[in-house]
């Protein structure tokens, strides 16, 4: 099992480079929006542009500066941000924590409701119970996740109950130790729940095709054969092999988590990457989108081989290879 | 011959089967409805997309009127008086003195019929001062029905244009990936994943990032698609490999090599109809996508800017509860966008059960 | 019936108006190999799959009775069949491999089988295990107990689901083609494995199968079968001396070639 997730991790390091060397070349693409706008503003001193000049050698041809913008970042060295006049690891930081709660907590979710949901729409298959699951996981599959963020917005407002954005409250510091839990709980619930609608219903339609795959097999009609119980037959033998598939989707899941929340963060005002990313873009902070950029590949990277490792661990066909 | 002749009578196996699932069909109704819509906008629409009044400014719905004295009339429309209300709340007041009947093929804003031939004339409309928003008015006065059909214009069109970039771009890695197979296969495969797995949100601001400020609003139409297809080809281009692995086994393929036919004509004349009409599903899946990132982006002010329409630009106004609390019409382009996406989810559900039986018998007669 | 373990009487299976086992009638005497002979969609292993009661979605019992050791089978609830299945019948598939549920050791799966039926607590039960797969003649027993199924060749994977099916001590096993994907040597132990535990253990053996040749060696008994109907029932020598019916002549042509 270990050797396979070396080589997931010998995979993972081409990719990096592969997301460095795009983040690289796309900002090197793009005419005008360079140290130039930032040589003309006053607010910075010739010490500071002439620092990061040196930094990024960006009197050298294009492969040097690659090069040192791969060593770089592997010293850490991320860039200083123009907009917010700060280096740009001061900024960053918390921001992919922020990030990776939002994702944790949709990934939980949505794997919390969509397993049983399938596991029970393949029992109860084609009856009533099953067809109004189907429904609904159609509706949320196609309603566009800033649309139900707008409207669980709007719905907060009327009632009161849940705060509009951001992720903490003002009196956040005078909080004690739990209630900066609930606090924090309070302002996710939004951005979870509009975030993991959509996963969920994918999740519990795949779920649900696999239980039902799965029950056809053989081995359940061993397993009943031998005189189990239907529940054991069900919950332990159609199950673990139901769930096998779906941990290769953990990857993708996290991936597609990981980028919805960018949007989300932008309409519930998480302080997340994704936002952190948003308005670098728009201010055109070079060095903040490229340190964007890579963390959030770095993120989903992580994510994947976390991912390919619990795959490795479930199944056993690929752990004794 | 034969070849053709098998390859149309799969597409038509599979469209009888869609024409039984009466969802699926009235769903593409819907579509088309929504296609011609956009596509005749400037007729459709009684004003042009950047026709504004400011003292209508978020103006509720104008109710259209049947009925006077008792009596059946022409529909007709009232003129409208902007008051404030003793909370200092903006309240449009219908004067019933001022009638304005609705009239149709009236002369209006100019516009382009199908881009190309100027007209004036307009399927309905009122004349002037008085003015009907079928589903009200947006911060500046604007028509939201009319924007709304010029939004379908850029919102349907980048799904369809993109999806057939990246359809032919997934046409072109999958089929030669699926055809050579061994290293090529796999190395344009780990490819396909790399693209597959980067987090498409940031990608799409990166490279959105990377387009210059200067361009203007065509060029940032063009971009857009360019970048959104570039995010989405590694999917479809996974799909069309499966079936070509699946498929260069078969007879014809062989007979074909045996005749000494070159690879790429193999790929092209022979593999790839038969893909063509199995991976019709997956385009209409993929088509919400697009549309989705398109409407991402212009949300956040990144994708098509004002005063151009397009339904996810005219959605950045209703970022702001306060907003659509007092005008909830601002929210009409959601429900388009929603709606287009269900019927191209259930279009693509639908096909692909209809050949899915035959996709798996194609799988175990190789 | 007091001589016999198992009699079905009168059986008819049907799935969507289509009869599949027509009006059958089969004796399983106590301690006997009783085969079960037909060609494909014969509905022989339909047959066997009423008497665990285990039929697929779809598939109805129309009419017929089963007694199994005096008592009537259809009438039992699910609770007290599943008393019945594993620890007083048991049954071999085809094919050990899909048979097995792969994410599992074998060892866990056998342990399964005790665990629900016999009182054994745990160590007893990982002895038990040992017993069993010595009994069946796998090589190396402690290695098998943590083996996955694809990690077995397919004569020691049908050795395992053998000795699962054996670990709570049934009466009756019924193989439905147990040999058909292994290649003639295997064949040949396997069978030679069945005959040592119907000696051993006291145990009736239900052999359904295609092979006619398996059936003169190893079976007391055999019921001939096509298109749902039993054409035929009787000792094995006297079929195969004397067979009555065409169809049992037409089968017999196919082994004298």
């Amino acid at each position: 099992m270990w050797r396979y997730a070396f080589k997931r991790l010998l995979v993972a390091i081409p990719m990096l480079l592969g997301i460095a060397l795009l983040t690289f070349v796309l900002m090197r693409v793009s005419p005008g929006n360079y140290l130039d706008t930032v040589r003309m503003d006053p607010q910075f001193s010739k010490e500071t542009i002439a620092r990061y000049e040196q930094l990024y050698q960006l009197d050298k041809p294009l492969f040097y500066q690659y090069v040192q913008w791969v060593r770089n970042l592997l010293h850490l060295e991320l860039g200083y941000s123009f907009y917010y006049n700060v280096p740009v690891d001061k900024i960053i930081g918390e921001r992919i924590w922020n990030t990776f709660v939002l994702a944790l907590a949709a990934f939980l979710v949505t794997w919390c409701v969509a397993i049983p949901l399938g596991i029970w729409a393949a029992l109860n298959r084609n009856r009533f119970v099953d067809r109004v699951i189907q429904f609904f996981s159609y509706i949320a599959l196609s309603l566009p996740s800033f649309f139900l963020g707008m409207i669980l917005l709007f719905w907060a407002s009327q009632t009161g109950t849940l705060p509009l954005g951001g992720m903490h409250g003002p009196d956040y510091e005078s909080l004690g130790w739990l209630g900066r839990r609930t606090d924090l709980l309070k302002h996710l619930a939004i951005p979870t729940v509009a975030l993991s609608i959509g996963s969920i219903a994918a999740l519990q339609r795949i779920m649900r095709g696999n239980m039902l795959e799965v029950l056809e097999q053989k081995y359940i009609l061993t397993a009943r054969a031998k005189g189990l119980s239907e529940r054991r037959v069900v919950y332990h033998h159609a199950l673990r092999n139901a769930i096998n598939p779906l941990i290769t989707l953990l990857g993708y899941e996290f991936s597609s988590l990981l980028s919805g929340a960018a949007l989300i963060e932008i309409i519930c005002s998480w302080p997340g990457l994704g936002s952190l990313m948003l308005t670098a873009v728009r201010s055109k902070d070079v060095y903040l989108v490229m340190a964007s950029m890579m963390m959030g590949g770095i993120l989903f990277i992580i994510g994947n081989l976390l991912a390919d490792i619990a795959l490795a661990r479930a199944d056993p066909r690929i752990r004794y290879d | 011959m034969t070849k053709s002749a098998e390859h149309f009578s799969e597409f038509q196996i599979a469209l009888r089967g869609f024409t039984r699932n009466r969802l699926a069909v009235s769903c593409a109704y819907a579509l088309l409805t929504l296609y011609a819509g956009a596509l005749f906008a400037g007729f459709f629409a009684p004003y042009s997309f950047q026709n504004e009044d400011r003292s209508y400014s978020y103006s509720p719905p104008t109710p259209v009127k049947i009925f006077d004295n008792g009596g059946l009339v022409v529909p007709y429309v009232t003129g409208t008086q902007l008051t404030f209300n003793e909370y200092n709340a903006r309240i449009y007041v219908g004067d019933p003195e001022q009638k304005y009947p609705v009239r149709f093929f009236v002369p209006g804003d100019e516009y382009r019929l199908l881009g190309i031939f100027p007209c004036r004339y307009h399927l309905f409309g009122v004349a002037a001062p008085g003015r009907i928003y079928l589903l009200g008015a947006d911060a500046r006065g604007r028509d939201v029905f009319s924007r709304l059909l010029y939004g379908a214009q850029v919102s349907l069109s980048i799904g369809l244009i993109g999806v057939l970039i990246s359809f032919a771009i997934g046409l072109l890695v999958g089929g030669i990936s699926g055809y050579y197979g061994g290293r090529i296969d796999n190395f344009l495969m780990r490819l396909c994943e790399m693209v597959m797995m980067v987090p498409g949100f940031y990608l799409l601001l990166a490279l959105r990032a990377a387009v210059p400020d200067n361009f203007n609003s065509l060029q940032v139409y063009f971009a857009i698609i360019i970048i959104l297809s570039f995010i989405g080809w590694a999917g479809l281009a996974r799909i069309i490999r499966g079936m070509c692995l699946s498929l260069r086994e078969r007879e014809y393929v062989l007979a074909a090599k045996g005749l000494g036919l070159s690879d790429v004509k193999i790929i092209v004349r022979h593999i790839l109809p038969h893909t063509l009409s199995y991976s019709i599903f997956a385009v209409m899946l993929s088509i919400p996508g697009y549309i989705l990132g398109e409407s991402g982006l212009s949300l956040i002010g990144l994708g098509i800017q004002d005063p151009y329409a397009s339904w996810g630009n005219m959605l950045s106004d209703a970022m702001s509860i306060v907003r659509i609390k007092f005008a909830p019409w601002i929210l009409w382009p959601a429900f388009c966008i929603f709606l287009t996406v269900v019927c191209f989810n259930v279009i693509g559900d639908a096909l692909r059960d209809c050949l899915d039986p035959m996709l798996k018998s194609e799988g175990e007669n190789t | 019936m007091s001589s016999n373990l198992l009699v079905v009487e009168d059986l008819t299976v049907t799935v969507a108006q289509k009869k599949i086992v027509s009006a059958a009638n089969l004796e399983i005497p106590f301690l006997s190999v009783t085969a079960l002979v037909g060609g494909s969609g014969s509905g022989k292993t339909t047959m066997g799959l009423a008497i665990l009661k285990l039929l697929p979605l779809g598939f109805n019992v129309q009419q017929g009775r089963i007694w199994f050791d005096g008592r009537e089978v259809l009438d039992l609830s699910e609770e007290r069949m599943r008393l019945l299945r594993g620890k007083e019948i048991g049954m071999v598939f085809q094919e050990p491999l899909y048979a097995f549920n792969p994410v599992f050791s074998i060892g866990g799966q056998i342990a399964e089988v005790l665990r629900v039926h016999t009182p054994l607590n745990l160590c007893q039960r990982r002895a038990r295990i040992l017993e069993l797969l010595v009994l069946v003649g796998l090589p190396n027993p402690q290695r098998v107990v943590g083996n996955y199924p694809h990690q077995l060749s397919g004569g020691m994977r049908q050795r395992a689901m053998i000795a699962q099916a054996i670990a709570a001590g049934p009466k009756l096993l019924i193989a439905d083609e147990p040999t058909s994907n292994l290649d003639v040597t295997l064949q040949a132990k396997i069978m030679e494995l069945f005959r040592k535990l119907k000696d051993e253990l006291k145990l009736s053996i239900l052999l359904i199968t295609h092979d006619l040749g398996m059936v003169s060696h190893m079976a007391d008994r055999v019921a001939v079968m096509t298109q749902g109907r039993i054409v035929e029932q009787g000792m094995t020598k006297d079929i195969l001396k004397d067979p009555q019916h065409p169809y049992t002549r037409t089968l017999l042509e196919t082994i004298k070639v």
